[in-house]
C-alpha cells in the first residue's frame, strides 16, 4: 500500500468501475444461459414406458431426453451371474441390487461411459454389452468389467407407476 | 500520430515490433487530435458502432435458435420468445436495437447536413456512410421479414414487387428473386442468408468510414478547418472518450426503456399473426424508419415513377457534396441555409408522418408536395443558396467565438509583447 491518502477521486474510480464489472458480468449471463437446455427441452424431462411386450431375455431401447435407455427384463441366468460377482473384481464396484429396483428388471443409460457410443447387447466376454467404438465390456449388470470405460452404465432416476409400468426421469 | 506509442509490457513490445496493431488502435483512439469544441451531436459515431455491434452479437445468438423456413420461421420466433432462456431478452434487444439504430443514424446523417459535415475535404466519408445507410436499409427490411409474421410477408411482397415494375424484364427478376411465383421458402432462406451476411459488410464500411475520417479529423460545430495538434484540438482520450461513453450510458438508459417497458411500442401488432398467403392485411405499413420513403413511393400515381422517386431519394444523398454549391460549412454561419435545413427536417419527418397514413385524399395531395419540396431542397434550394446567401463572418479559430471582448483586446494585446 502507498502512504497516498485515499481521495474522493479514488472511491468515484472504484465505485464506477465495480458497478461496470457488475453490469457487463450481468449481461453476458444471458448470452451463456440461452445455450443452455431451453424449456421446451426440460419439458420432455421424462419418459413412460409400458413393460407387457417385453419377454424374459428381451430388450427395448427408449429415447429419454434425447438419449438412449436400454431396459432389459433379464433371465435368472443373468441375475444370478450378475449377483454372484465379488465386490473386488470390479472396477467400479456396484452390488447388482444397486442397480435394478426389481432384480428382473434392468434400466440404465445407453451410452457408454468412455465416449458415449451405444454399447451393443449381449455381446462380449461377460455375455452383457460390448462397445464397438474401443472394446468396453459391461457385465449382465452394465458393470464395467474390461477396457477404456472408466465407470458403470449409468441409472437414471426412474420409478416403478405400477408393475407394468416405469417412469425414466 | 502513432509514433510514441511504446507498449509497456515485453509482450507488448514484442508483438508491436511485429504487427503494430496496438499502435494503430492506440493512434486512433488516444491521442487522435479531436476538434475542442464537438457538441453531443458528435456522440452518436461512438452510439452507432454501439449499435452495430449490439446487433451483430444479438444476432449470432438468435441465429442459433431461429430457423429460415417458411413452415418453421413464425414457431420459432416464439419458441425464442417463450422457451429459450432470455430469449425474450436477446429478441427484444434485437427487434428495438434495429430501431435505436435507425433513430441513431437519422441525428448522425442530421448533424452532418446542418454543420457541413460532408464537404470538401470529407466528401468521401459521407459517400461511404450513403453506402452503409443503403446496407443497413437493406439489412433491417431483410430483417423484418424473418419472423414470418402478416407483416413480415405483405411487406416483402410489397417491397419484390417493386422489382417487377423495371421494364421487360421485371416479372423474370421478380421470379428470380422469389425462386419461385410468390413469396414463400426460397426467399426466406436467402433473405436469412443475406441478412447474417450484411451487417459484416456494413462493419467493414464502418473501418473505412473512420478510416477516412481521420485523415482531415473532425468537423465541428463552427466548420472551420482546424489545425492539429494546435490549441484548437485536443486529444481524443480523455476528453472524448468520456464524453462518448456519457452519451452512450444517456442512450442505453433510452434504449432499456424500450426493452423493458415497451418493447412492442414500435413494432407492428400484425406480426404476432402468422404470414397468410391468402389475407392481405387492412393497413400495410413498413417499420416507422422507412415511412418518410414509403410516402415518397405512393405519392407518385405511377408504378415504376414511384419506385424511381423512392430509389432516388435516397441515392441523391450521394450527391450532396456537389449539389451544395456553398464554401461555408456550418449552418451557424449561413442564415438563410439555417432556415432551409431545419425545413427540411421538418418536412422529412412529415413524410413520414404521411407514410403512416392511408393515401388517400388530403393525405395523398400533402404528400406530394412534401415529396416535391424533399427533392428541390437538394436540387433547387442547395445549389442556389451557395450564390445568393450572404454568409456570415467565420471566425479565425475555435476560441474566437467564445471569448469576451474584453479577452480578444487581451489576446491581440499580448501578441505584441
Amino acid at each position: 500500500m502507498s502512504d497516498k491518502p485515499v481521495t474522493r477521486r479514488n472511491f468515484l474510480y472504484i465505485t464506477t468501475g465495480t458497478f461496470t464489472a457488475a453490469g457487463a458480468a450481468s449481461l453476458v449471463w444471458p448470452f451463456v444461459d440461452q445455450m443452455n437446455p431451453d424449456a421446451s427441452v426440460k419439458a420432455l424431462a421424462s419418459t413412460e414406458v409400458d413393460l407387457r411386450p417385453i419377454a424374459p431375455g428381451q430388450s427395448i431401447t427408449v429415447l429419454w431426453r434425447g438419449k438412449p435407455v436400454f431396459i432389459r427384463r433379464r433371465t435368472p441366468e443373468e441375475i444370478s451371474e450378475a449377483k454372484a460377482v465379488s465386490l473386488d473384481e470390479l472396477p467400479d464396484p456396484q452390488d447388482d441390487s444397486a442397480r435394478a429396483k426389481n432384480p428382473e428388471w434392468l434400466v440404465m443409460v445407453g451410452i457408454c461411459t468412455h465416449l458415449g457410443c451405444i454399447p451393443l447387447g449381449q455381446k462380449g466376454e461377460y455375455n452383457g454389452w460390448f462397445c464397438p467404438c474401443h472394446g468396453s465390456h459391461y457385465d449382465t449388470s452394465g458393470r464395467i468389467r474390461k477396457g477404456p470405460a472408466p465407470t458403470n452404465l449409468e441409472i437414471p432416476d426412474y420409478v416403478f407407476l405400477n408393475d407394468n409400468t416405469i417412469k425414466i426421469g | 500520430m502513432s509514433d510514441n506509442y511504446v507498449p509497456k509490457s515485453a509482450v507488448g513490445k514484442w508483438f508491436n515490433e511485429r504487427l503494430p496493431l496496438l499502435d494503430l488502435i492506440y493512434g486512433h483512439l488516444m491521442p487522435y487530435p479531436t476538434p475542442k469544441n464537438l457538441n453531443y451531436f458528435w456522440t452518436f459515431g461512438g452510439i452507432l458502432t454501439f449499435c452495430l455491434v449490439t446487433q451483430i452479437i444479438t444476432g449470432l445468438v438468435l441465429a442459433m435458435h431461429y430457423v429460415a423456413d417458411a413452415d418453421l420461421a413464425f414457431a420459432s420466433v416464439e419458441h425464442i420468445m417463450r422457451d429459450v432462456n432470455y430469449g425474450w431478452l436477446l429478441r427484444y434487444i434485437h427487434a428495438n436495437g434495429a430501431s435505436l439504430f435507425f433513430m441513431a443514424v437519422y441525428i448522425h446523417m442530421a448533424r452532418s447536413m446542418f454543420y457541413g459535415s460532408y464537404k470538401e475535404p470529407r466528401e468521401l466519408i459521407w459517400i461511404i456512410g450513403v453506402f452503409i445507410f443503403l446496407l443497413m436499409i437493406a439489412t433491417a427490411f431483410m430483417g423484418y421479414v424473418l419472423p414470418w409474421g402478416q407483416m413480415s410477408f405483405w411487406g416483402a411482397t410489397v417491397i419484390t414487387n417493386l422489382f417487377s415494375a423495371i421494364p421487360i424484364v421485371g416479372e423474370s427478376v421478380t421470379n428470380w428473386l422469389w425462386g419461385g411465383y410468390a413469396v414463400g421458402s426460397p426467399l426466406l432462406t436467402r433473405f436469412f442468408t443475406l441478412h447474417y451476411l450484411m451487417p459484416f459488410l456494413i462493419f467493414a464500411l464502418v473501418i473505412l468510414h473512420v478510416w477516412a475520417l481521420h485523415v482531415p479529423g473532425n468537423n465541428n460545430p463552427e466548420g472551420i478547418d482546424v489545425v492539429k495538434g494546435s490549441q484548437d484540438t485536443v486529444p481524443f482520450h480523455p476528453h472524448y472518450v468520456v464524453k462518448d461513453l456519457f452519451a452512450l450510458v444517456v442512450f442505453l438508459i433510452i434504449f432499456a426503456g424500450f426493452v423493458f417497458f415497451v418493447p412492442n411500442l414500435l413494432g407492428h401488432t400484425d406480426n404476432y399473426i402468422q404470414a397468410n398467403p391468402l389475407q392481405t392485411p387492412e393497413h400495410i405499413v413498413p417499420e416507422w424508419y422507412f415511412l418518410p420513403f414509403y410516402a415518397i413511393l405512393r405519392a407518385v400515381p405511377d408504378k415504376l415513377g414511384g419506385v424511381i422517386l423512392m430509389v432516388s431519394a435516397i441515392a441523391i444523398l450521394a450527391f450532396l457534396p456537389w449539389l451544395d454549391t456553398s464554401k461555408v460549412r456550418s449552418a451557424k454561419y449561413r442564415p438563410l441555409y439555417k432556415q432551409f435545413v431545419w425545413l427540411f427536417f421538418a418536412n422529412t419527418i412529415f413524410l413520414g408522418y404521411l407514410g403512416a397514413q392511408v393515401a388517400d385524399g388530403m393525405y395523398l395531395i400533402m404528400g406530394r408536395i412534401a415529396t416535391v419540396y424533399y427533392f428541390a431542397h437538394f436540387i433547387i434550394i442547395l445549389p442556389l443558396l451557395g450564390y445568393i446567401e450572404k454568409t456570415k463572418p467565420l471566425p479565425k479559430s475555435l476560441s474566437e467565438p467564445v471569448l469576451s471582448k474584453k479577452e480578444k483586446e487581451i489576446l491581440a494585446s499580448g501578441a505584441t509583447t
